[in-house]
């Protein structure tokens, strides 16, 4: 999709994530059932690229599959059909054997700070285990690996044998952050990361992290709901619905103009921290609920919730096309020619 | 009952302590601020910052023991409501004064009909027959924005969708047409799409009926849009309070300049390292002497771990706890112009 040069760390092909919740068996038929087999399309042909040192946002609404996604790139959930590719080798088909090897250079941060570490472990252990199950290190020598990574992010190395509750939760996101880095990453998958925080620790974690990456040229999936967030920490954004991306672009060109009717409803949806620019903002208020993804609707999936919808919308799957250079969007009634939607609709 | 100046709530010196085995935290020490009819307030401030345990205080909900509002008043329309009788308080709650909370689906009760959690309130404070609650509830749905009410009033809680669910909540909170209505973090747990649509729905039903709103967030996007003015909130304490614009554009406090600079502005910014307020919010319950915000304010000077800041006033409406409150005040809008 874009240039194909040879620095793609990460590189997506139609990849698919079903669930099959069952249904349409005999039972179902016979206790009254609908009789249709229930798959929720989580991740439905998604095709992108993450360049060595880049970060790429991910964005959209909660059960749009931005999480699953991320989880199939690090084969934690099963990946259905396309190709998850990590420098030229396809995770989705790899033996586990093989995968335990790739899982060194492909790590996760997670969102719940207080979920994602085990109470009853020492940090040093939390952050020790990466190290000794892949055995980089054993002995004392796990201990000082340790410590120099406590201190990479920002933790004192005094606090080895503590405890997380000891800790708060911007803290424990530190931990968790050593933790992803003990095994030297290539690539981490962040998934809201700092969705748990407070404002004035959440702008703590994104400097860590963006001063990580330039050290260790780290690269980056930021998964979030947080559109002021994302478009921080990112180069570039995929906007996300019900399972496939409606619109990428760079991080800049994003904000300034999305082209997607969902990508301008999400953005104009944020609340600005500047009571003038309130005041005379125009918002997209989409009206409804995200559909269910179990059978999702027809054609786009947003043409239940778009402003724009025409009865094209309902019967033509819209394909991601590059509308302006390096800008992708997944709609059928913009182009090249046309890029603005409120003028194709009048 | 009726009040000249027409203010419905006022809080003065307000102190909710919590007896813990770690001592007695000061939750929220020394509060004070009016609403008038019609005006929306914001209170902004962190986890732990004492936001919800005073309007949990002005409803009267704190659980006691541990807790205990030990000073101040609650004036509520001339009603003061720190020494009402609980039963009296009763009246009050979800009639004239009602409350909306982050989580909408610990706040409904999972085993009853929402059309039974509905009638519950009007049968009770508008002495509603069964008939004419059912039929409320319908017309409070509709109103709230909930496609076929007459079928969904039926539904459980589960059935309905997280924005759904807290518009359930709305429309009870207004069954009554409360007077006052307290929202502690209603869109938090909402995406930014239907965070959208509450935001409206909350706007367009505090000017139909004139409710007076108090909007309790950290999110500064949310309060900037909302608010005519906004109290901040650091360890129990105001940190500052102004009138909405004048807040944003002319703050006088380090720690609302840090707040406001550690928000990510997509407008206009370049990529550069985020502002960012070092160390975190200080334990209440061992508050240092000084200010409390001292040790992560960048313009610390000696006399800040010293001596406790005074409430300066800046101008008719605008005061800020700080040494150097008139300072910064001087500064931010120097900076502005």
């Amino acid at each position: 999709m874009s240039e194909t040069n040879g620095n793609n760390l990460i590189s997506l092909e139609d990849l698919k994530v079903y669930f099959d919740l069952g249904g349409g068996g005999f039972f179902d038929k016979i206790t009254g059932g609908s009789g249709e087999k229930r798959i929720v399309k989580a991740v439905d042909g998604v095709t992108f690229d993450i360049k060595e040192g880049e970060t790429l946002g991910l964005v959209g609404e909660s059960g749009c599959g931005k999480s699953t996604l991320g989880k199939a790139l690090l084969r934690l959930t099963p990946i259905t059909g396309g190709r998850a590719m990590y420098r030229g080798k396809d995770i989705a088909h790899l033996r586990d054997s093989d995968m335990r090897e790739q899982r060194k250079h492909l790590q996760m941060i997670f969102q719940d700070p207080y979920a994602s570490l085990n109470p009853r472990m020492t940090v040093g252990n939390i952050i020790g285990e990466p190290i000794r199950n892949f055995g980089l290190a054993d002995g004392k020598s796990v201990e000082k690996m340790v410590q120099d990574l406590m201190e990479t992010v920002g933790l004192s190395r005094r606090f080895i044998k503590r405890y997380p509750h000891e800790f708060s939760g911007g803290q424990r996101q530190r931990i968790g952050i050593a933790r992803a880095l003990a095994l030297d990453p290539e690539f981490i998958v962040a998934d809201e990361p700092i969705s748990a925080l407070d404002v004035s620790i959440q702008a703590q974690i994104m400097n860590l992290m963006n001063e990580l990456q330039k050290e260790k040229n780290l690269t980056y999936l930021f998964i979030s709901h947080d559109l002021r967030a994302v478009r921080h920490v990112s180069d570039r954004v995929a906007v996300m619905y019900l399972g496939e991306i409606v619109e990428l672009a760079e991080g800049k060109d994003i904000y300034s103009e999305p082209l997607h009717p969902y990508s301008k409803a999400l953005i104009s949806a944020v609340p600005v921290p500047d009571p003038e620019i309130e005041a005379e903002r125009r918002r997209v208020i989409l009206t409804g609920d995200v559909p269910s993804p179990i059978n999702p609707p027809t054609g786009c999936h947003f043409h239940t919730r778009c402003p724009y919808a025409i009865d094209d919308c309902k019967t033509t799957e819209p394909k991601l096309v590059e509308i302006k250079p390096r800008h992708y969007s997944s709609c059928i009634r913009i182009d090249a020619d046309n890029p603005n939607i409120e003028e194709v609709a009048g | 009952m009726s009040n000249q100046n027409g203010t419905i709530l006022s809080v003065n010196d307000l102190k909710t302590y919590f007896q813990t085995e770690d001592g007695i935290v000061k939750a929220v020490d020394g509060i004070s601020f009016e609403l008038k009819k019609g005006e929306t307030l914001g209170i902004v401030g962190e986890s732990g910052s004492g936001k919800s345990v005073t309007n949990l205080s002005v409803m009267r909900l704190i659980p006691e023991p541990p807790g205990k509002i030990v000073n101040g008043d609650i004036v509520f329309d001339g009603i003061d409501v720190r020494t009402l009788p609980m039963e009296e308080v009763r009246h009050l709650r979800g009639k004239r004064m009602a409350m909306i909370f982050q989580d909408p689906m610990t706040s409904l009760n999972p085993f009853l009909k929402i059309s039974t959690q509905l009638m519950e309130v009007t049968q009770l404070h508008l002495g509603h027959s069964k008939r004419e609650a059912y039929d409320h509830a319908v017309d409070m749905l509709r109103t709230v924005g909930i496609p076929a009410p007459e079928k969904r009033v039926d539904n459980y809680p589960h059935e309905f969708s997280g924005g759904m669910r807290q518009r359930v909540m709305i429309a009870m909170a207004l069954s009554c047409k409360p007077e006052l209505l307290i929202a502690d973090e209603p869109t938090t747990a909402l995406d930014v799409t239907i965070q959208a649509q509450i935001l409206e729905l909350i706007k367009e039903l505090k000017s139909e009926q004139g409710t007076s709103v108090i909007f309790i967030t950290h999110d500064l996007g949310v309060v900037a849009g909302m608010t005519d003015k906004i109290i901040v909130m650091y360890a129990g304490k105001v940190f500052e309070s102004a009138p909405t614009g004048e807040l944003f554009k002319n703050p006088a406090n380090p720690y609302t300049k840090g707040l406001l600079k550690s928000v990510p502005d997509p407008a206009h910014e370049e990529g550069e390292d985020l502002y960012q307020i070092p160390g975190l919010p200080p334990d209440v319950a061992n508050l240092p002497p000084g200010c409390p915000f001292a040790e992560r304010c960048e313009r610390t000077e000696e006399i800040c771990t010293q001596e406790f800041p005074p409430f300066v006033q800046i101008n008719e409406n605008h005061h800020s706890l700080c040494h150097f409150a008139k300072e910064v005040h001087a500064e931010s809008a120097g900076g502005n112009a």
